[in-house]
This record gives structure tokens, C-alpha cells and sequence, in this order.
């Protein structure tokens, strides 16, 4: 029995389709995640499955109960805000024990639980004060402590990182992962950070304008992703897309890419089939930068892998890696290579291109080819 | 909006905050006159109103006046002072204003954290009524209130200061809470409190500000209000507005300038000891008022 | 941290609320129901109550309502009756008047007040007590202070200038004027505090950015700041119209409408047609021109200014 499934569901507010039906499914225990752009629905979506928003057509399951009618407190899920939106008036504690006051546990039961999360969430010694004289960090936590007190069996989380500075961020996270891995309660996760996507999901939704564009595993979706658009959305810096002609090589195909006087041609391994078709026409090239590295020796010969020489215009160094920015097809390209091997803009650099992860795309529909 | 007074010559700022202190000191005299004459004219004996000026001292300080305002002057054909009026408006001013408080933080809330179908319309309504004249609702509210049989009766003039008030009461709470976040409601909710509960439990205790805003601007209305009283009540059951009126305008025997006096004080004493105590949020009360005014 | 904690087989938090589907209803209902009352209210007790008025403009009715259909009669009546056009006339003299000078003295004051002054709290609470006050006891006080026996025309007489008049309270040419004095010190330092709160809410770095620039600080005032503080002239202006459309209880109790009824504005005119000259027909078609002023007034104005800001 899945955890949560959302069957087409589709939501329109006055004629407008925000939703487009959405279609998604996981099971127990699973941490699912949904990215996109601001404006894309997700915190709509999240809404209608804490009972915060009707559908307006399609079928929510939480369990095995369809929730498409209950109401908040009868779909058994916990939600934590982006703004925590703690109850200022009242204490840690009564900010805690508020919907377990509300669902009648009696008043020994109460203090028991306030007192296990606090000592799960390290946050004991605040339990008396008031939101207000709370930090950031331990706001959040006070509000992931209201969310667990309850011990529902789907926590909804909306963006609840995206006000803390980047070090309590990365902290953070890695305490939700903890908390998951602990509890083993499904999760559904908003954010529009693909780093948090990436680190946090089983599975991830991307979505854009109201539609899924990807539903799938961190792992598929970065290697395989179905379309331009989440090709470019997953990934830091983000995949290169190298406007490119596809000719024939050898017994197969490849790409034909220009930078400083140089034409080179890749061969594509294993691209044959499905580049056949557009031998002579233009595709998208997709190539991450840490697929575009420093010439290595070891792995010299190996099909998948093409050297060639290019001017660079500019070095970004980010201490563990600099990037290199080199002109293809008249695009800019950022290739991320060792900090050692990084040469100076104005000279050129041997460059090693790793083309079994390379993906193309249909420039007129955006969506995968090979 | 603060460092104006950079890169001037030290000589000529200096001149410059003088003359500015003395514009604001002066226009503070222009404020101030007319209570102090208000307060020495009603403790002069008339015979020193009319051997003096407006801004001579009183000799020695005579309470007659005062007294007379309170228990004895005539406002019309009965002549036992302002007291009755006095209570007249306590009796229906706190329950006005009470009323119109709670009705005005109920649809408040209801208007901003549980947006409806039509309920910005409802809001658009209820503001129109803060625009028109009441001139425009007199009539119609003077033969309603004979045909009810609560016309010139306490529970009349609660019903119309209700009626009207709760316009400016809902504007007051609703553009309060559209400063608190919509999360929070939400939260509740799944937490799973109701409507009331949300309301009591959390938005309620938020709302301390502009409870105090809202009682002391309803007070000043209503305690001021002139229109309403003249219109809806007559004989001993007028406001003290429309006694104080009546007293300063009947014309029996010599004019008291001093009764007049202390009898103005008397009618603003309320208003003014809330306004001295909380001057802060009637302020508030104000410029709330008029952002959407 | 306890790990066992969260997977506890113990916790009653975790049983599903009490259902009760009757009270899911009655809670989407009750937002609703708590707005009904006003909703009515506000149906019946101004817009119901604006269409009988004018269904009574529309009547001969004196001293009880009587519902036959008169026409227009009243309101060609109204506009036969001298005493209206004197009403019209001073309420345009009144209006004006007051709302011109409210604006430039509460300005004026907000760009005083505005210069770091000392004391700022006291001296702002000084120019707003009056608006704490009843019109009436205002009106009160400034009758006997513009009192031509032993007011100010006195007091300057004390002073030596025996020359001096001042008797606009009994002068039917100038009555109108000292409802503008009375009005204007009641209401200034109400438009101050809304200048004042505009002020503070510009922007520090606008005027640091042009003080770089060179400008001098009249120039950033009149090029900057004060074209900044258009919505508060323009809120400003609309509560003022409003207030003075509305003006009754300050001449009743300053001048009465006298003398004769050379101060007369439209409220008081209404309120003695309607309601002590037992006129209600008449009473009800001038309640209607008022109205009518207060929307051909703010009405356009609210046009223009929202079209302006969804321009820009
Ligand atoms: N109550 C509403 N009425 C009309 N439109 C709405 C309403 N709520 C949301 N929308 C619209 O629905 C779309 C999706 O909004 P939503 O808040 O779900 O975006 P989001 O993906 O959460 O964005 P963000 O990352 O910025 O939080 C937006 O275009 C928004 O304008
Ligand atoms: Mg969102």
C-alpha cells in the first residue's frame, strides 16, 4: 500500500489551471521531493494534501484512506512551514502540545511526548520561552518538534529551510535526513534548491507550470533527465547545452563542435539508433561541466572519452574545482577541472570530454533524444 | 528621513534649528491657546471674564463655575447641570464600543484569514459604508428606530453607533490581520483547532494593539459623536454633546462664559484623559484609519 | 539523542480526531455566518437606507413620510431655495479653505517636526490633542474666543491697537471664514501626523544618494521628498473632503449656521429641513446632493490615483 498517491489531480483558481494533473506515488517511509520554480504549484500541490486547499478534480490517497474531503486535522500529517509559523503568544512548549491539547491526550501524556521531542530535537532548555526569543535554527526546530509530537504518518515540509543561512542549512538538512532515517515516516518536501532535492529525496517530482516534468529517483533524474528543462534545472553549475550538428563518424554518430580555428567531431557511443535521424540537422548537446575535465593519461583511449584543445575565456575558481569557461558552437561552455590543471584565460587548455553521460535534445520540443 | 542637517556652515545651522524651534514653539502656543483659555475663562468669576482679556490669569481660582456646569446650569427647559448627560453617554458609549470592537475583530478575521467566495466584495461594502454621509441614513434610521420603539432610549444610540461603527472596526482588524501571516491559521489548522478555537487560542492574543486602537478610536467617536444624539434623542436621555450644546445656546438670563467653559471641559475631560493616557494608539488609531480612509 | 522515541507503539497523539462531519460544516460555515450580520447590516442600514432617502426625495413628504411620487419636486424645490445655494457656496469656501490649509500647515509642520527635533514626541502630541475633541466643545471654545465683545478683539485692544475689529462671527460676509479657523485647528495636526509618518517611510538611501549627488536640501525636498508623499496628499485629501462634506456639528455649535444662515453648510441644512422645520422631502433630496457631492468628489479623485498606480 503506498503512502501517498495523487491521482490526476488538477486545481484551477478562477479558470486558471495551476494544476495540470499530477500524477505521483510513493511508498512508505519514502521522502519524496518536489522542486521547481518559483510559481510552479508546489506549495499549491502541498496545500491540497494537507487538506489547506480543495481540488478541483483528481483523487488524493494518504494510506488507504481517500482525504480528497477530510479535513486537515482528519488526514493524520504534520506540516512544517517555511516561515515556521510558530504561535507567537504561546511557549515552546504550548506551541508543542497545542494539537495534542486539541485532540484531548490527556495532560500527563502530553508533558511525556513534549519531553521526548525535545530530546530528540535538542531543544530541552527553550521549551519555556517564546518564538521570539528563538534563533532561526531553533525556530525550525521548534516547528519540526510540533510536526513530530504528533507522530503522523505523512509530514509535509514547505521550503522550512529557506530561511536559515547557508552553514545552519547544510546542518539542518542533514538533521531531517537523520530524522527521516530514524523515524521512517514518509515525507513529501518542498524546495526550489536542487542541492536539497538532490541530498534529502528518494524520489524527486520536478515540476514546471503546474505539470511534472520527472518523476524519479535524485540518481535517474540527474543522469537521464527526460527534457531540456530538467536537465538544466537539476544540477550546480548547470548542465551545458552546446547548439550542435550531428554527423555521421565512422560506423556511428557524433557531434560537431567548433571552438577557437579547431572543428572537432565526438563520436557518441552508443548514440547511433537514436541520432540516426537527425544526421545533418542541429540537436542540443547536453554535457555537464564535471563531464568536461583536465586531460587525464589513465584514461586516454577509452571510447568514451575525446581530447581536444581549447582558448579559455575565463577561470572561476571554487577551491575544490575552478571552472573554465570555453567557447563551443559560440556558446560558452563551463568545464570543472582539477584546481592544478586549470590554465589562464587567453591561453588554451587540453580538455577531456567524458561523452558516455552526454544527453541531446530536440531544440524545437526541448525534449530528450539520446 | 532623518540626517537633514548635513554639510552646513556650524553658524548658519545654528541659526537654522533656532528659527525652526521657535516656528514649532510658536505653532505649540497656537495648540495650546485655546484650552488655556477654555481652563482660566471657567475659573474666573464673570465679573473678571469682563474686566479682563482672554489671556489674563484668573485672580483667585473660583470652582463655581465648574459646579454649576455639573449640577446646575440650564441646557434647555431644565436646568440641573451636564451630570445627567454625562452618564447619559457613559451608558451608551461602553457598550457601543465594546459591541463594535468584538464585531469588528470577529470580521476581520473572518474576512482575512478565511477568504470566502465574494468576501473581498463584502470587505468593498463594508467600506462604502465608512464614505457616505450619514446625513444620507437619517431619516430612514429615525422612522426605523420609532417603529422598533427604541427611538431616544440608550439601547437606540448603541444600535446606531454599532451599526455605523462596525465599518470602521472591521478595517481597523482586518488590515491588522493581513500583517499576520496566513501560515500561521494554517498550522492551526492542522493542528487541528476550528474556527473559534484558531481565533480564541491564537489570533485573539495577537490582537492586544489593535484592540486598544480600536476601543479608544470607537470611545472618541462615539463619546463625540453630535449628529446621532441630536437626531435620536431629545429631553434627558441626550448625549453630553448635545446638552453642552444646548447649554452654551440657551439664552435665559446672562451669559455665563465661565459655565460655558468648564461645561466644555467637561464634555472633552473623557476624550482627553484617554487621548494624555494612550495618545500613542489613537494615533495609530488615526493614520490606520486613513491609510484606507 | 533517543531513537526509540518517534516509533513509540504507545502514542495516543497518533489516533485520528474525533469525527464529526456535522462540525467540519458548521466550521466552514461559521467564517460566513460571523459575516452575515455585518453583511446584512450594511445591505439594509446604508445601502437600503440610501435608496429610501431617495425614495423620499422623490415625495412630498413634510412632517411624516407619505409615499406618493412628487418627482423631482424637491430637488427643483432645493434648488429654487436660496438658503441651499448659500449652503453650496460656503460648503466650496469651507471646503477649500480648510483643505488647502490643512495640507500646507500639516505639511509645513511634518518637515519641521521631521529635522531631528528634541521633544518630538511632546510637541507632536501638543498638535494632535485637538482631534480628540468633540467638535462641539471646539466649536465652543472658538466662539468665545472670536467672541467680538471680550475675545480677541479685545485682547488686542488691551494691547493698545484700539483701532482693531474683528467681529467675523457676526459678520454674515466672514461667519463662513471662522468655521475654516475652528476647522483648521482642530483637524492640521492630524494631516501632520500622516505627513510625518510618510516622511518616515521614504527611504533613507534616496536622500543619502542625492545628497552625493549634490543636491541642496530644499532641492531634495521638493524634488524628492514631497513628490514622494502623493499618496498621503492624496489619502489626506480624501479624509478632509470627507470631513468637511460632513461639517455639522462644528457650526452648530460655533455659529449655528448664523448670522441668518450665512454659515450655513449642507449638513446643517438638512438637518433642520428634515428634522426641525419638519420638511422631510426637502431634507431627504439635500441628504442625496450630499452624497452625491462626497462621490463626484472622491470618486474621480480614487480614479485618477488608481490609474496612476497601476501605471506605474
Ligand atoms: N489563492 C490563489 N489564487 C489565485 N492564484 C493562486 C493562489 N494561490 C496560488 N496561486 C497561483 O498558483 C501558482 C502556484 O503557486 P504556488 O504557491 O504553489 O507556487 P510555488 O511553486 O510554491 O512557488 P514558490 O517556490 O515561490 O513558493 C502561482 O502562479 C500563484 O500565483
Ligand atoms: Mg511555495
Amino acid at each position: 500500500m503506498g503512502a501517498l498517491s495523487i491521482r490526476n489531480v488538477r486545481k484551477s483558481y478562477h479558470g486558471n489551471e495551476i494544476l495540470k494533473g499530477i500524477d505521483l506515488e510513493i511508498d512508505k517511509g519514502e521522502f519524496l521531493i518536489l522542486v521547481g520554480p518559483s510559481g510552479c504549484g508546489k506549495s499549491t500541490l502541498l496545500s491540497m494534501i494537507a487538506g489547506l486547499d480543495s481540488v478541483t478534480s483528481g483523487e488524493i490517497r494518504i494510506g488507504d484512506r481517500v482525504v480528497n474531503d477530510l479535513s486537515p486535522k482528519d488526514r493524520d500529517i504534520a506540516m512544517v512551514f517555511q516561515s515556521y509559523a510558530l504561535y507567537p503568544n504561546m511557549t515552546v512548549r504550548e506551541n508543542i502540545s497545542f494539537g495534542l491539547q486539541i485532540r484531548k491526550v490527556p495532560a500527563a501524556e502530553q508533558a511525556r511526548i513534549v519531553e521526548r521531542v525535545a530530546n530528540t530535537l535538542q531543544i530541552g532548555h527553550l521549551l519555556d520561552r517564546k518564538p521570539s526569543q528563538l534563533s532561526g535554527g531553533q525556530r525550525q526546530r521548534v516547528a519540526m518538534g510540533r510536526a513530530i509530537s504528533r507522530e503522523p504518518s505523512l509530514f509535509l515540509f514547505d521550503e522550512p529551510l529557506s530561511n536559515l543561512d547557508a552553514k545552519l542549512r547544510v546542518e539542518m538538512r542533514t538533521e531531517i535526513k537523520l530524522l527521516h532515517q530514524r523515524m521512517g515516516t514518509s515525507i513529501v518536501y518542498v524546495t526550489h534548491d536542487q542541492i536539497e532535492a538532490m541530498t534529502l529525496g528518494d524520489k524527486i517530482a520536478v515540476m514546471k507550470a503546474g505539470e511534472v516534468q520527472q518523476f524519479g529517483t535524485p540518481q535517474e533524474i540527474y543522469d537521464n533527465p527526460a527534457n531540456l528543462f530538467v536537465a538544466g534545472f537539476m544540477g550546480s553549475p548547470s548542465m551545458n547545452f552546446i547548439p550542435a550538428k550531428v554527423e555521421a563518424v565512422g560506423s556511428g554518430y557524433g557531434v560537431k563542435l567548433e571552438s577557437g580555428q579547431r572543428t572537432h567531431v565526438f563520436p557518441v557511443p552508443g548514440g547511433d539508433g537514436k541520432l540516426k535521424a537527425w544526421e545533418g540537422r542541429e540537436v542540443l548537446f547536453g554535457i555537464r561541466p564535471e563531464q568536461i575535465t583536465h586531460k587525464s593519461e589513465s584514461r586516454l583511449g577509452l571510447p568514451q572519452f575525446q581530447t581536444a584543445e581549447m582558448p579559455i575565456r575565463l577561470t572561476e575558481p571554487t577551491g575544490p574545482d575552478t571552472m573554465v569557461l570555453v567557447p563551443i558552437n559560440g556558446k560558452d561552455v563551463v568545464c570543472r577541472v582539477h584546481p592544478a590543471h586549470a590554465g589562464q584565460p587567453g591561453e588554451s587548455m587540453e580538455l577531456m570530454f567524458d561523452l558516455s553521460k552526454s544527453v541531446f535534445f530536440d531544440p524545437a520540443s526541448e525534449q530528450r533524444i539520446a | 528621513m532623518a540626517d537633514m542637517s548635513v554639510a552646513h556652515t556650524a553658524g548658519a545651522s545654528k541659526l537654522g534649528r533656532f528659527i525652526i524651534y521657535g516656528l514649532l514653539a510658536l505653532v505649540c502656543l497656537y495648540y495650546l491657546m485655546p484650552l488655556f483659555v477654555m481652563l482660566s475663562t471657567s475659573l474666573k468669576s464673570l465679573d473678571e471674564i469682563r474686566a479682563g482679556n482672554l489671556l489674563s490669569l484668573p485672580g483667585e481660582f473660583r470652582t463655581d463655575a465648574w459646579v454649576k456646569a455639573w449640577d446646575s446650569a440650564c441646557t434647555g427647559v431644565q436646568c440641573e447641570g451636564l451630570k445627567g448627560f454625562f452618564w447619559n453617554s457613559v451608558s451608551f458609549v461602553v457598550p457601543a464600543v465594546v459591541i463594535s470592537t468584538m464585531i469588528g475583530a470577529f470580521n476581520g478575521y473572518a474576512l482575512t484569514m478565511y477568504r470566502f467566495r465574494g468576501s473581498d466584495l463584502v470587505f468593498g461594502m463594508l467600506m462604502i459604508g465608512c464614505f457616505i454621509p450619514f446625513q444620507v441614513v437619517l431619516l430612514p434610521m429615525a422612522q426605523t428606530l420609532g417603529a422598533l420603539g427604541i427611538a431616544n432610549s440608550t439601547l437606540g444610540l448603541v444600535f446606531v453607533h454599532v451599526v455605523y461603527g462596525a465599518a470602521f472596526t472591521t478595517l481597523f482588524f482586518r488590515n491588522y490581520y493581513v500583517t499576520i501571516p496566513d501560515e500561521l491559521v494554517k498550522a492551526a489548522k492542522i493542528d487541528g483547532a476550528g474556527f473559534l478555537r484558531i481565533f480564541f487560542s491564537i489570533i485573539l492574543p495577537l490582537s492586544v494593539p489593535i484592540i486598544v486602537v480600536s476601543v479608544i478610536w470607537q470611545f472618541t467617536q462615539v463619546w463625540n459623536d453630535f449628529l446621532f444624539g441630536v437626531v435620536f434623542s431629545s429631553g434627558d436621555r441626550q448625549p453630553i454633546t448635545v446638552a453642552l450644546n444646548n447649554l452654551v445656546n440657551t439664552s435665559t438670563g446672562v451669559k455665563e462664559y465661565n459655565v460655558d467653559m468648564a461645561a466644555a471641559i467637561i464634555a472633552a475631560l473623557p476624550t482627553l484623559l484617554v487621548y494624555i493616557v494612550a495618545g500613542k494608539y489613537f494615533v495609530r488609531g488615526l493614520t490606520a484609519g486613513a491609510v484606507k480612509g | 539523542m533517543n531513537a526509540t522515541v518517534l516509533s513509540s507503539t504507545t502514542a495516543p497523539a497518533a489516533r485520528p480526531a474525533r469525527r464529526c462531519r456535522w462540525c467540519d460544516t458548521l466550521d466552514a460555515w461559521l467564517p460566513k455566518l460571523v459575516v452575515a450580520p455585518t453583511f446584512v447590516c450594511s445591505l439594509v442600514f446604508v445601502y437600503g437606507y440610501i435608496l429610501w432617502t431617495a425614495v423620499l426625495s422623490l415625495t412630498p413628504s413634510r412632517l411624516l413620510p407619505n409615499y406618493e411620487f412628487a418627482g423631482l419636486a424637491q430637488y427643483e424645490a432645493l434648488f429654487d431655495n436660496e438658503r441651499w445655494w448659500q449652503a453650496l457656496s460656503n460648503l466650496a469656501v469651507f471646503g477649500g479653505g480648510f483643505i488647502v490649509i490643512c495640507l500646507a500647515v500639516g505639511l509645513l509642520l511634518a518637515v519641521l517636526l521631521d529635522q531631528k527635533i528634541r521633544a518630538e514626541g511632546f510637541i507632536r502630541s501638543i498638535y494632535l490633542y485637538p482631534m480628540a475633541l468633540s467638535f462641539i466643545v471646539t466649536g465652543t471654545a472658538w466662539k468665545w474666543i472670536l467672541n467680538p465683545e471680550f475675545g480677541i478683539e479685545k485682547l488686542v485692544h488691551d494691547w493698545g491697537f484700539t483701532n482693531f475689529t474683528f467681529d467675523w462671527l457676526i459678520d454674515p460676509e466672514w461667519s463662513i471664514y471662522t468655521v475654516i479657523v475652528a476647522a483648521v485647528w482642530q483637524s492640521s495636526g492630524f494631516v501632520m501626523a500622516l505627513f510625518l509618518a510618510g516622511l518616515r517611510g521614504i527611504d533613507d538611501s534616496i536622500i543619502k544618494a542625492a545628497q552625493v549627488d549634490g543636491a541642496s536640501m530644499p532641492t531634495i525636498y521638493r524634488r524628492i521628498i514631497i513628490p514622494s508623499l502623493r499618496p498621503v496628499f492624496f489619502s489626506s485629501f480624501m479624509i478632509l473632503a470627507h470631513i468637511a462634506v460632513k461639517s455639522f456639528d462644528l457650526v452648530m455649535a460655533l455659529t449655528n449656521g448664523g448670522p441668518g444662515f450665512s454659515s450655513d453648510l449642507p449638513a446643517t441644512f438638512m438637518y433642520s429641513f428634515a428634522f426641525t422645520r419638519n420638511q422631510i422631502g426637502l431634507g431627504a433630496a439635500s441628504a442625496m446632493m450630499m452624497l452625491m457631492i462626497v462621490v463626484a468628489v472622491i470618486v474621480p479623485f480614487m480614479y485618477s490615483e488608481m490609474r496612476r498606480s497601476r501605471h506605474g
